[in-house]
């Protein structure tokens, strides 16, 4: 039982398909990096998987059964970029978000809720920040509160958009730690990611997309220069020169 | 010349003045300021009434435009102290507004300036309210108001069209060639207020937001070139007003009101049938696309 | 003054206009400071005025002026408004402000069309309708705010039970979604309780100044805390602040309107914010900068001094 199938996946904006035919499956308990240039639609995939966006065709099943969003296997930490950081609240609150779906409708977060949503604060390392008005943390701060929010969703199966884009050295190293751990506990966990630098380092298995997908499969026999001169064309002459690669030393 | 003549000319004029200021208000996204200056006029119609004690149209011009740049002032301050901007205008406008209105009820009392008239304009008084202009003949003065702030509203854009142009689309490289961005944003609201006050008479305070911006949406929608979208602009808010004219004249209803309602429908009109960029039309190519 | 204020307020109609416009205060306040951080804010503007056609549509319908109905006409009406004003920005390029000014300024003048042809027209009592456009709530009678009180009421609670959903959508609405929240049955929802609010304050505030109702004691109250609920609570005291004062000062001459008073106060209040709030405002701001530069000379100067004595 695979925690993510994706068949025939495609999502047009107007006229323009953004995605076309995506198909992959997922194994279970890996990291997983979704890569690709600009415009390849990492994040639309991510959005359309979740139900967020309109698909044109397609299935997405998660554990077997075709997915919605209800049954609260799911997490998902979007773009920092995505909220308005000057909202009046704290990151205690933000954090207690993700336990929204649990609690259900009219009801308000408990005791409960509130040291597990601690917890998860402790986990990203910002318990000492929990009352601290959300717009006064530095980004790389907001971004471990986005994860620890994901945390509380308390998921079998994590989607992380863009989770290192401008964030310090300590943040990045901080969330691969718990992005181990989570590996280490059983659950799935997606990337997009465009740092190739790092590529090999961070995830098992990688899903090279260009609007279609391109290649997929474990990092060691996948993430090889043919398949990314595949996925990047001609923008990767660049980058030939460094030992991103797998067996290129 | 007959009255219907005069109401039609006016109307037109104001149709043309509202129109080509109403395209720089849209591409630089400050349609809901310009509502804020019409709203606020009031008060400095209201101020240079209590201050010289007379209606000259003059003075209200000068009163309007202090106050309508003033507005524009004072929501770059609430602005630049961190308030988002659309409360920053929601702020400003009302309390403003609300002043004007105490004012009005408390010492202006029974003179022509009285609110209702304000809002809702009345262009059936129009061609009876004559003026004496040096050695002009007596012309009503909406006539020559509106006639003074076309020439002034024309004679900046033509001298400040290319600065007009690029502060709309990109106003950080504007500033990097050192175009004075903030200066021409004034003048472009001092522009809104002095046709605000002219149209007053004919449309009224809230109707001529609708003037300002109906017609430069519904050109926007026609093309893509700024200096046809002026010209298609203004054409449009003639014939709003005059078609406006004579459907009000036929069901018996406020002109202004009229004149607002067609610029909405010609609006709506162009919203789904504009080639290109109309509802409908960019349907219908999808079809086409799908088909072949 | 104080015996002014207290003969009006021994009035029995007074008290019912009091009640009014505090509870008025309230919703709108509650509801605007939700409308404020979604950026709703002068769609809340362009709804009050758009609310115009409804109320004369249904009282040429129904030739009489009862509140109730002329409040839900209002209403359509104004959800209509909003209804356009989404089409419009996500149809076609023009953009959300120009939308809601059009939306706003053709309402309006459908409007004012047909107010002419209402006070044309020979049916019942049209008097007051014209109360509409700048807010008359000394006009408003024990019945009315009865209705008020019960719609500002609900409305309140409301808001209350759905504060956390409403909080997750308006913060994050991609997270509210990939929660499987129905986001844009909620979005529906909070527009309904937003329009709703609106058409039961115009009749205190009129149709132009309803903006500021929602607008100005919701950014206030942002001034003096970091928190939602706190925010909400703030600012429906303060809308209500507003009313009771605003009420009180149009009763000393006769025939004022009521709302710019109302709105004058609102604005009152803010400056106090803007100027005094702790941590935000401007003048705190400027003096902690002060004892700060202060301190760090002072500090600076004792280094010296610790040098020179080396």
């Amino acid at each position: 039982m695979n925690p993510v199938e994706v068949q025939n996946l495609t999502v047009a904006y107007q006229k323009k398909p953004v995605l076309k035919n995506v198909s992959f499956t997922v194994p279970e308990g890996k990291l997983i990096g979704i890569i690709g240039p600009n415009g390849a639609g990492k994040s639309t995939l991510i959005k359309a998987v979740l139900g967020m966006i309109p698909k044109a065709t397609g299935e997405v099943r998660v554990y077997d059964k075709l997915y919605r969003a209800k049954e609260r296997v799911v997490g998902y930490v979007p773009q920092r970029g995505s909220v308005d950081w000057d909202f009046p609240t704290n990151a205690l609150d933000v954090v207690l978000m993700g336990r929204y779906g649990h609690i259900g409708w009219f009801k308000r977060p408990g005791k409960k809720d509130k040291e597990l949503a601690l917890n998860c604060l402790e986990k990203v390392g910002m318990q000492e920040y929990a009352t601290r008005q959300i717009s006064q943390l530095s980004g790389g701060q907001q971004q471990r509160v986005f994860l620890a929010r994901a945390l509380a969703q308390d998921a079998k199966i994590y989607f992380m958009d863009e989770p290192f884009v401008g964030v310090d050295a300590a943040t990045e190293r901080a969330i691969i730690e718990l992005l181990n751990e989570l590996k280490q506990q059983g659950k799935t966990v997606l990337v997009v990611h465009h740092d190739l630098q790092t590529v090999k380092d961070y995830f098992d298995h990688v899903i090279l997309l260009n609007i279609n997908v391109i290649a997929e499969g474990p990092t060691e026999d996948t993430f090889t220069l043919k398949n990314l001169h595949q996925t990047y064309g001609g923008t990767l002459a660049f980058l030939e020169k460094g030992d991103i690669l797998v067996g290129q030393k | 010349m007959s009255y219907e003549a005069w109401i039609l000319i006016v109307g037109s004029l104001a149709g043309i003045c509202c129109g080509i200021t109403g395209c720089f208000l849209i591409l630089r996204r400050l349609a809901m300021l310009a509502d804020a200056i019409s709203h606020t006029v009031l008060l400095g119609m209201v101020l240079a009434f209590l201050i010289s004690q007379s209606l000259n149209g003059f003075y209200m011009l000068i009163g309007a435009a202090a106050i309508g740049v003033l507005t524009a002032v004072f929501v770059q301050l609430l602005h630049s102290s961190g308030i988002q901007e659309d409360a920053s205008i929601g702020v400003v406008f009302t309390f403003l507004f609300a002043v004007g209105v105490i004012l009005l009820s408390l010492y202006a009392d029974h003179v022509h300036l009285d609110v209702d008239h304000a809002l809702m304009g009345e262009i059936t008084f129009v061609p009876w309210d004559l003026v004496k202009w040096g050695f002009l003949p007596e012309l009503p003065k909406a006539f020559l108001m509106l006639t003074t702030v076309l020439i002034i509203n024309l004679l900046i854009i033509i001298l400040f069209y290319k600065e007009l142009k690029i502060t709309s689309f990109d106003p950080q490289m504007a500033a990097a060639i050192g175009v004075p961005v903030l200066l021409i944003h004034y003048i472009l609201m001092g522009m809104v207020s002095m046709t605000t006050v002219a149209s007053f008479d004919s449309v009224g305070a809230i109707l001529v937001v609708a003037m300002l911006i109906a017609p430069g949406a519904s050109a926007y929608l026609l093309t893509d070139k700024l200096n046809i979208m002026l010209i298609m602009s203004a054409l449009l808010g003639v014939a709003a007003a005059i078609i406006g004219y004579y459907l009000a004249s036929w069901l018996d209803v406020s002109i202004s009101g009229s004149m607002a309602t067609v610029n909405g429908v010609i609006f709506a009109i162009f919203f789904f049938f504009a080639p290109h960029k109309g509802v409908l039309s960019k349907r219908w190519s999808q079809r086409k696309l799908k088909l072949t | 003054m104080d015996d002014v204020i207290k003969i009006s307020l021994a009035d029995a109609n007074t008290q019912w206009v009091l009640l009014g416009t505090i509870l008025l205060g309230i919703s709108s306040g509650v509801l605007g400071s939700i409308a404020l951080l979604r950026k709703q804010s002068l769609i809340g503007d362009a709804v009050a005025h758009a609310s115009l056609p409804g109320i004369c549509v249904t009282f040429l319908l129904l030739g009489e002026k009862s509140l109730f109905p002329l409040l839900i006409g209002a209403a359509i009406s104004g959800l209509l408004a909003t209804f356009c004003i989404q089409a419009i920005s996500s149809y076609s390029i023009i953009k959300e402000d120009t939308a809601i000014g059009l939306v706003l300024s053709v309402f309006f003048g459908l409007g004012i069309v047909l107010l002419t042809k209402v006070s044309q027209s020979s049916v019942g009592n049209k008097s007051g309708l014209n109360d509409f456009i700048f807010g008359q709530a000394a006009a408003l009678v024990g019945s009315d705010v009865k209705l008020m009180a019960g719609a500002a009421a609900l409305l309140t609670v409301i808001t209350w039970l759905l504060f956390k959903e409403l909080k997750v959508l308006t913060f994050d609405p991609e997270f509210a979604k990939g929660l499987g929240l129905p986001t844009k049955l909620l979005n529906f929802v909070f527009l309904t309780l937003l329009v709703s609010a609106i058409v039961v304050g115009i009749q205190a505030v009129g149709v132009i100044l309803m903006a500021a109702m929602l607008i100005t004691p919701a950014i206030s109250a942002r001034y003096w805390t970091d928190s939602l609920a706190r925010m909400i609570v703030l600012s429906g005291v303060f809308g209500a602040i507003s009313g009771v004062f605003g009420t009180i000062f149009s009763t000393f001459g006769t025939g004022l309107a009521t709302g710019p008073f109302i709105v004058v106060t609102a604005t009152f209040i803010f400056f106090i914010s803007l100027l005094f709030a702790p941590e935000r405002g401007l003048l705190t701001k400027w003096v902690k900068r002060l004892r700060l530069n202060k301190r760090l000379q002072h500090e600076l100067v004792l280094r010296k001094e610790g040098k020179s004595y080396q």
